[in-house]
């Protein structure tokens, strides 16, 4: 890891990371519930958010979930031919595999990204997917933006009291 | 000085192109001329920055910047150039959404300077010499601008009125725009003074553009001759018209090529590559990684297509781990 991102670990020594997670409604969501009434434990990381077909996952929701503060994204869909839509996971797996490699190229490691299909009776992989994701998300540490962001507007910030500075001077 | 509004131009970091579109009015320029009077304008005009100073505050009707923000001494004119304008206008691409300059917050500024002052090939500084912001010589001092680390659209630095977008703004979107500033029936605040809706519903070749797209293979612009008749998207061409906010008429594509997206995303949209990536990417005609993966590979560089005109305003703003 680099010096950036070390100095925002470290004002948070308890970090846990937070994943965002897109599933399906007919078949992950399913499945999560599924590991839910059977008492499953999974790791408490992941916020999930309920979308009709993974088909419906603008590449957009991603990009604001990492913007916002997201550690990672997951997004679940029914497996190839078993789309409620019959091809909206398609189009989750086009739209992801471009993706993946846009962020790459933006320098967001490719574990951030996650794309599994889970169908509505795989409760046990929800659980194993999640706190797979969670281990690997933890080990990369946090992607911070919101305080990235921050930090490289603090150069701005400085000019803009510099000027306050300047004009009171003036006035005096 | 008459009592006519007062208008002033300047740039930061930009080409000179968006200079060059206020010459393009032709003879509109002489209807501007006489309607208002040109306070500050760098690239044409002998006024300094302290006549801009000694301005009363609010004294300017409207002020254009073109460029987007790099060094502190444009942020210093940007935020000079806020305070003395009543309207502060966003000019052409860089200005709004960080335009091609911004393609450079892919690299860390120390990788920059390394690249300029060092290794890029006509470069000879065997002392590696760079750019220092304040320097002794013979008892003077001068001083240079700092180089940030994040190239900036303008509404990052400073609050914007109203945006005019485009690489550069055709004469067209100015001069309405100007007349409808000067008509004093002013737009919302913020609002981009372009038509709201994308490139393809003006497009010459709409009505050749199938219903749905269906990708085998992308064909880059320099392999092949196009046919001038038919919807580029149709012809396996990344074309960002279905992304991009129409207005300048399809120049591009009247000239047999595809939009790059200058006009940036339309009001509905907030990040214009990740709208274009997942149109073009679900019209993909594969179902298995492998060929999906092959077909895709004739983008070889998504953020620098997508994201051409504004990788300072996408959600993500610049690469996240730069390691150096």
């Amino acid at each position: 890891m680099n010096k950036e991102s070390n100095d925002i670990v470290a004002t948070s020594r308890e970090w846990e990371p937070r994943i965002v997670a897109f599933f399906c409604n007919w078949c992950t969501y399913t499945a999560a519930d599924l590991a839910g009434v059977s008492r499953m434990k999974y790791a408490p990381n992941v916020r999930i958010i309920r979308v009709m077909c993974s088909g419906r996952i603008d590449p957009q929701f991603v990009l604001d979930a990492f913007a916002k503060g997201a550690d990672g994204v997951l997004i679940g869909g029914c497996h190839p031919g078993d789309c409620h839509y019959i091809e909206g996971n398609y189009k989750a797996l086009r739209r992801f595999r471009l993706l993946r490699r846009m962020l790459q190229d933006m320098g967001i490691e490719d574990a951030r990204l996650r794309l599994e299909w889970v169908s509505a009776s795989e409760g046990e992989k929800v659980k194993s997917v999640i706190n797979d994701m969670v281990e690997k998300v933890k080990a990369l540490g946090p992607l911070g933006l919101p305080a990235r962001f921050k930090e490289w507007d603090r150069e701005i910030e400085a000019l803009e009291e510099e000027i306050r500075t300047e004009e009171v001077e003036a006035n005096v | 000085m008459s009592d006519k509004p007062k208008v002033a131009f300047y740039w930061c970091a930009s080409c000179g192109g968006c200079e060059e579109s206020i010459v393009d009015l032709a003879e509109d320029i002489l209807m501007v001329l006489e309607a208002v009077d040109i306070i500050f304008w760098p690239v044409a005009l002998d006024f300094k920055k302290k006549d801009v100073e000694a301005l009363p505050d609010g004294a300017i009707l409207v002020t254009m910047i073109n460029g987007s923000i790099r060094t502190s001494e444009q942020e210093a004119m940007a935020r000079l150039l806020r305070r003395k304008s009543k309207i502060l206008i966003a000019y052409g691409a860089c200005a709004y959404l960080g335009g091609i300059p911004s393609l450079a917050n892919q690299f860390s500024r120390e990788r920059i300077l390394q690249y300029v002052y060092e290794e890029a090939p006509s470069v000879q500084n065997s002392d590696r010499t760079r750019p220092v912001t304040r320097f002794q010589d013979d008892g003077r001092t001068a001083t240079l601008p700092e180089f940030r680390n994040v190239t900036r659209s303008l509404d990052q630095v400073v609050d914007v009125d109203y945006y005019l977008p485009g690489c550069a703004p055709t004469p067209k979107i100015l001069k309405e725009a100007l007349l409808t500033l000067l008509s004093g029936n002013l737009p919302p605040r913020g609002t981009v003074l372009a038509p709201d809706i994308a490139l393809c519903d003006e497009c010459p070749r709409k009505d050749t553009k199938p219903t749905d797209l269906c990708f085998t293979e992308f064909k880059r612009p320099h392999w092949t001759q196009f046919d001038p008749e038919k919807c580029l998207l149709a012809q396996g061409v990344v074309c960002m018209g279905p992304a991009t906010r129409g207005g300048c008429e399809a120049l591009c594509i009247k000239g047999n090529m595809p939009c790059t997206g200058c006009f940036g995303p339309t009001s509905r949209v907030k990040d214009q590559g990740a709208k274009i990536l997942s149109s073009l990417a679900s019209s993909v005609n594969a179902k298995d990684e492998a060929e999906i993966d092959r077909i895709l590979s004739n983008i070889p560089d998504p953020v620098g297509t997508f994201y051409r005109y504004g990788l300072a305003r996408s959600l993500l703003r610049r690469k996240v781990v730069t390691k150096e």
